[in-house]
């Protein structure tokens, strides 16, 4: 089954989408691919100027802006990957009505996009850590594993919205608003000790999103910042986000297999 | 036994039946099936395919034709794993590449270099192998100049060109090619010919999907007819060309009625009916080339009983035009007709190479300058294969070797 799925064809084809993808991600502007590391660079100028300026929401976290910076990228990661997901199976429609590739492989093209954005982004995080003189986190081994439970958790609901949205358009409207309303629900521009109540903190931090950007700020950053470990006291409780980000994963991957049969016929 | 028999075939098809659902009004919101969601949903199950059944050798090159919408289309689709299909089997027996379309994936806005490794990827050669190829490809399409060019700045035929060369680089066992043929000047259809001609040498199964009855006859060694999602005839291609002829015969009704209602509007005289037959008037739509034929026009008159001329002209299959004649520059008076319904009958001698020609016929003024009503390809006959000659005309040939060795 793996050996199928990760065959030469496959990865040929992934490697090109993707390749594609990000060449044309930028066609037309005259700074093209610079575009990938000035709009995190603006996006931190911009955070640094309205939170550690003039609001001063987060002076009790050390190095804040970094922090912010860091949540954003993260969140922009999900943001970014769903959001290009969502459109990708209809957006290849040319694809798949005329020649036999797994559709698999389109939704893994835009998240592998989405992936390499990140991984630009978080060399400029990087910077800031080090221009801010962040201390070097042991924890700091922790984010990878972090990024890929995140990525899991955004690659099920990928696949759930590119196969609903060749059936319903009004999936990218739903999506849209849904994506904001989990962004206000998750500590990313604000830190989550300014939450008092801690029945909602405990809320806040079962949600996939929210338990993983707070442990990837704890991990790189600074650990003066709540995570599941504090609010609940145990660390076991990340059980239920991580469970509902598989949970997710499954349900995706079995919603697009049961679909993908006949988007050719529905796009 | 089984075994044996299925492992000469490079596609076995068993019953296979496929119906779309086409929804009476289309729920593509999630309101709209909500508030839907207990009435009864109407909608028309259209079959687009019909307990199909058949089987491709190994090796050989398979034509399918049928009309449009006749399902042939779907039934590509279903070979290529596509579409799925609703009910029966199709057994693939080797490396199956679907060319639905040439240059599928190109995308407009990278250089024509770029798209050749992305379009080699869809075919599944990786960076390494596609540059190995990769002049030969350029080579091929003549694009030598202009791979550095974005390839929106490509005319159509650059693309298909390109396209094509990319395509035939495709390793496998079995290519599916829908009308790739239809598109391209006669230079590029006839490399495309070479190619599939070496491909099938190399023992590659073709099958070939097309309305086109004339590439049909020219390479395929077995064809099936398809109409309305059934199977109406399989075998060899020129019996199945004579099926496809009877099928073609009447042409659309739709384009009759619109040729009425304009004939009408005229109140001018008006062609009614063309039919072609042999010169006993016996029905008869195949003919051996040089054969005379005897084509009729019949005609409704007006009241005024003008003067008419008339005049025919013989289209190939593919278009082009044979030849033209009218009662005019035959050297003849107009002809005064005193029925109201009259016929006139003209005896052509058919010096034409084998393929599907259509008759095109018209109805003009005393001096043969306006036309009054107009047919255009009113029927339809066939010059049947006893010549290896090729072109559009039959010229009398008489070579001389030896006498000017002689001398």
């Amino acid at each position: 089954m793996l050996r199928h799925i990760l065959s030469k064809k496959n990865k040929v084809l992934l490697n090109e989408l993707v390749r594609t993808d990000f060449k044309l991600r930028y066609q037309g502007s005259a700074l093209g691919y610079a575009w990938s590391l000035l709009r995190p660079l603006m996006l931190f100028l911009i955070l640094y100027l309205v939170f550690a300026r003039f609001i001063r929401v987060g002076d009790s976290v050390p190095h804040f802006p970094v922090y912010l910076l860091l949540g954003i990228v993260l969140w922009n990661f999900f943001a970014e990957m769903t959001s290009m997901s969502l459109g990708s199976i209809v957006g290849r429609g040319d694809l798949i009505r005329k020649i036999r590739i797994p559709r698999w492989i389109i939704v893994s093209s835009s998240s592998l996009s989405a992936v390499i954005n990140l991984g630009l982004n978080m060399l400029i995080v990087l910077v800031f850590v080090i221009v801010n003189r962040v201390d070097l986190l042991q924890t700091s081994l922790w984010l990878p594993l972090i990024i890929i439970e995140m990525y899991l958790f955004a690659l099920g609901i990928s696949l759930i919205l590119a196969a609903a949205f060749v059936k319903y358009r009004d999936v990218s409207y739903v999506w849209e608003v849904t994506t904001q309303g989990l962004f206000y629900l998750t500590p990313v521009l604000y830190p989550l000790a300014l939450i008092k109540n801690e029945f909602y903190q405990k809320i806040l931090l079962m949600s996939p999103m929210g338990q993983t950007i707070q442990d990837a700020r704890y991990a790189l950053i600074t650990h003066e910042t709540l995570t599941t470990t504090q609010v609940y006291g145990s660390p076991w409780w990340r059980i239920v986000p991580v469970g509902i980000s598989l949970l997710v994963l499954f349900l995706g991957i079995w919603y697009f297999r049961s679909q993908s049969k006949y988007f050719a016929e529905n796009i | 036994m089984d075994n044996e028999v299925s492992d000469q075939n490079a596609i076995t098809v068993t019953s296979l039946s496929k119906s779309f659902k086409l929804p009476h009004e289309k729920l593509s919101s999630i309101k709209s099936t909500v508030l839907n969601f207990y009435k009864r949903r109407s909608y028309e199950q259209q079959r687009v395919l019909h307990d199909i059944s058949f089987e491709v050798k190994k090796g050989e090159f398979f034509g399918i034709v049928g009309r449009n919408g006749s399902g042939k289309s779907t039934l590509l689709k279903i070979l290529a794993g596509i579409y799925s299909a609703d009910k029966g089997d199709v057994i693939v027996n080797g490396l199956l590449t679907p060319f639905i379309e040439l240059g599928v994936g190109f995308n407009p806005e990278l250089t024509g270099r770029e798209n050749v490794y992305l379009n080699g990827a869809l075919l599944g050669f990786d960076r390494r192998e596609m540059s190995k190829m990769y002049d030969g490809i350029v080579e091929f399409a003549e694009l030598e100049r202009f791979m550095d060019q974005k390839l929106k700045n490509y005319s159509s035929g650059m693309q298909v060109r390109l396209a094509f060369s990319i395509a035939i680089r495709a390793k496998s066992d079995i290519l599916l090619i829908d009308e790739v043929l239809a598109v391209g000047d006669a230079a590029f259809q006839q490399k495309c010919f070479d190619v599939f001609a070496k491909l099938k040498k190399d023992g590659t199964t073709i099958i070939l999907v097309t309305h086109d009855m004339g590439s049909v006859l020219r390479f395929c060694d077995r064809a099936m007819l398809i109409d309305k999602g059934d199977v109406i005839k399989i075998g060899n291609p020129h019996q199945v060309a004579d099926t496809y002829l009877e099928l073609n015969y009447n042409p659309a009704k739709k384009d009759k009625e619109m040729q009425k209602s304009i004939d009408k509007k005229k109140k001018e005289p008006a062609i009614k009916n063309v039919s072609i037959s042999g010169l006993e008037k016996e029905e008869k739509h195949r003919f051996l080339p040089g054969e005379k034929a005897r084509v009729c026009i019949k005609f409704k008159n007006n009241s005024q009983k003008k003067p008419l001329h008339f005049g025919l002209q013989i289209f190939s299959e593919n278009g082009t035009y044979c030849f033209g004649t009218n009662s005019n520059i035959s050297g003849l008076g107009a002809y005064k007709s005193q029925k109201e319904n009259d016929e006139v009958f003209v005896d052509l001698g058919l010096d034409l190479v084998p393929g599907t020609y259509s008759v095109t016929a018209a109805l003009m003024n005393e001096s043969a300058t306006t036309v009054y009503s107009y047919r255009d390809q009113a029927c339809k006959f066939r010059i049947i294969k006893n010549t290896q000659n090729d072109g559009i005309a039959l010229l009398s040939v008489d070579w001389q070797l030896d006498k000017l060795n002689k001398k």
